[in-house]
């Protein structure tokens, strides 16, 4: 119905305008270069920045710095008067479960929510529970964790008899609510992609609405909901103010949940103020964000590939 | 941490607005006013901003900024002439000072304006009173094995846990240099793990939500949910407490000095309000703000 009233709108709206067509005929060009310009604008700034980057890591990267000792060490001493050490083992792992255990919890929340809201929630909550959901994700990172640090930490404390509230569950726990709404939007739009033909086709074939969500929305949507998961986890990876308040901060490799961790994110915010400008600790923590780089660099191209190896498949 | 960064954020809108502020006020008032920048440490912070507003009465000529931001943000921002004078509450290292030295062409100088005495704080609960500092070592210093309370002979699982949580500060802060200089001793390397709180207050914030943490913060940031534990240079030997007249005859062991660094000889406005700083008016700010002032005999010189 709608595809066949727009056309003879279009026309009627056209005829009075031709002066106004010219004109823009004419502006055309000009806006074509404007958003050529703001699309090889992003790849300028992305090889600025990572040039940025490495440029301040070099004097670490050449020769500063063992890289074996980098990665495989967990001691990391950068202010040290005997000997100062540079190993980010401890880090990468803080890194790697805070984002593991957000993710754990975040995933099945945020794919059933979607679910909930796409498939199962009748009008008005509907649009409620989108509007509120849109609400969690505005919320800023250091108000976050403050709750951590100031609510859920006492509330650890308490229930599960944590010596400190600071620690990896918490700062999991605060991750996960903080990709939750990203998670939430991007599934539930990739949910909403998948034509109603397929809902249903399967219908038709006798299926329950379990069946329909595991066996055929999920197929149609990976795509969608494979980036939605992705993005929550380059949130969760990048996120730094929140798990630097809520994480604890302690350099060790965590024994168990109520651990507290340090991740690289909050390492450099709280480091990079005050290591001499131009010295080792200073070229290292730069070396610290170039790792970050490369590992949202290689969960992007596994999004990719992944993706990319999913159309093939359906070929 | 949330007052760390609000003081990040409030420098950086005073750097964004101050500029178009001076601007705009430049029109109306006489072109006389001179700027004194005063940046560093954050235990500093607090006392800088007091001297600052009371001279800002006295002198209304003369103005003022003080920025926070850490010890040794401060000595990087007059390395690199961005400000006049560095609050620092720990010495400056060799290498800084070289390169003040090569990038201003003179010698940084260094003017003690008073003390700070570091309290040992634990929970309000915890019924501890008194450590010694070879006991402080044994918790914090990397070779060091004491880690349950049970140790300190707390009875068990008062805390909650028996395990003490080490609560320690970022590793690049002049509070976490004097502490491991003066309890560990030279060339020596903190114990890892530990919980890092990013600021003096933090840390304070941090032990009063935590029954079984410990640790260490400047003694004006004492709150009623925290209790301070006396310190004794040795095990058995009755602890001093930490306070004022401890601190300044040296009877508290973990006092240091608050700094501020300017380069070469002061001169001109900066020069006469460093010499306020020392007077007795100065001096008596540093006392109402709960650190330690130099004794009457230092600050007339």
């Amino acid at each position: 119905m709608n595809d066949a009233s727009t056309p003879v709108k279009t026309t009627d709206a056209r005829r009075p305008g031709i002066a106004r067509r010219t004109v823009v005929d004419r502006a055309e060009p000009l806006i074509e270069g404007l958003i050529r310009l703001c699309g090889w604008s992003a790849i300028v700034f992305v090889f600025a920045i990572f040039f940025f980057v490495f440029w301040g890591a070099k004097s670490a990267l050449f020769g500063g710095v063992s890289l074996v000792e980098f990665f495989t060490s967990a001691r990391w001493q950068p202010t040290s008067e005997v000997r100062p050490e540079y190993g980010i083992f401890a880090l990468l792992v803080g890194t790697l479960s805070v984002t593991v255990l957000a993710m754990a919890f975040a995933v099945p929340l945020g794919l059933g929510a979607a679910v909930f809201i796409s498939e199962f929630c009748p009008g008005k909550p509907k649009e409620i529970l989108k509007i509120v959901i849109e609400l969690l994700a505005a919320i800023p990172s250091i108000v976050w964790g403050f709750i951590g640090y100031m609510v859920l930490g006492p509330i650890l404390i308490e229930t599960t008899g944590a010596a400190v509230g600071v620690n990896l569950l918490n700062g999991g726990i605060i991750l996960a609510l903080m990709s939750v709404p990203i998670i939430v939007s991007v599934g539930e739009d990739s949910l909403k992609a998948v034509p109603d033909s397929f809902r249903e086709a399967a219908l038709s074939l006798g299926a329950s609405r379990w069946e329909i969500v595991y066996r055929v929305l999920f197929p149609a949507a990976k795509h969608g909901l494979l980036a939605a998961v992705l993005l929550g986890v380059g949130r969760a990876i990048g996120e730094t103010m929140a798990v630097l308040m809520c994480t604890g901060h302690a350099v060790q490799i965590p024994r168990g949940l109520l651990d507290p961790v340090r991740t690289l994110t909050a390492t450099i915010a709280s480091e990079m103020g005050e290591s001499v400008a131009g010295g080792m600790h200073y070229s290292v923590l730069f070396l610290i964000g170039l790792v970050l780089f490369l590992i949202t660099f290689i969960v992007n191209l596994a999004a990719d590939l992944v993706v990319k190896g999913v159309r093939n498949e359906q070929r | 941490m949330l007052g760390r960064v609000l003081k990040r954020w409030s420098s950086i809108a005073l750097i964004v607005l101050l500029p178009t502020a001076l601007a705009a006020g430049c029109g109306q008032s006489k072109d006389s006013s001179t700027a004194i920048r005063n940046e560093g440490s954050d235990t500093m912070v607090n006392i800088a901003q007091a001297w600052a507003e009371e001279y800002d009465h006295k002198h209304p000529d003369v103005h003022v900024q003080v920025l926070g931001g850490g010890s040794g943000v401060g000595i990087a921002s007059l390395i690199d002439g961005n400000c006049d004078l560095a609050n620092t509450s720990r010495k400056m290292k060799p290498d800084e000072i070289e390169k003040a030295r090569q990038k201003r062409g003179a010698e940084p100088r260094e003017i003690v304006v008073g003390y700070d005495a570091l309290a040992i704080y634990v929970h309000k609960t915890n019924p501890l009173e008194s450590i010694s500092l070879a006991e402080l070592a044994a918790l914090f210093g990397e070779e060091g094995t004491l880690t349950k309370w049970s140790e300190l002979g707390l009875p068990p699982n008062s805390q909650g846990s028996d395990k003490i949580i080490r609560v320690n500060r970022q590793s690049g802060s002049g509070t976490y240099f004097f502490f491991r200089e003066t309890v560990l001793g030279k060339g020596k390397d903190m114990k890892l793990a530990s919980v890092d709180a990013n600021g003096s207050k933090d840390a304070v914030s941090l032990i009063s939500h935590t029954p079984a943490a410990i640790g260490y913060s400047g003694m004006g940031y004492a709150t009623e949910d925290v209790k301070m534990l006396k310190v004794s240079r040795r095990r058995g030997e009755p602890g001093a407490a930490p306070t004022l007249e401890n601190a300044r005859n040296g009877i508290y062991p973990i006092t240091r000095p608050l700094q501020i660094y300017v380069i070469g000889q002061p001169a001109g406005p900066v020069k006469e309000y460093l010499d306020w700083i020392l007077s007795p008016e100065g001096q008596e700010i540093v006392m109402q703000l709960g650190y330690v002032p130099l004794a009457s005999k230092e600050s007339s010189k």
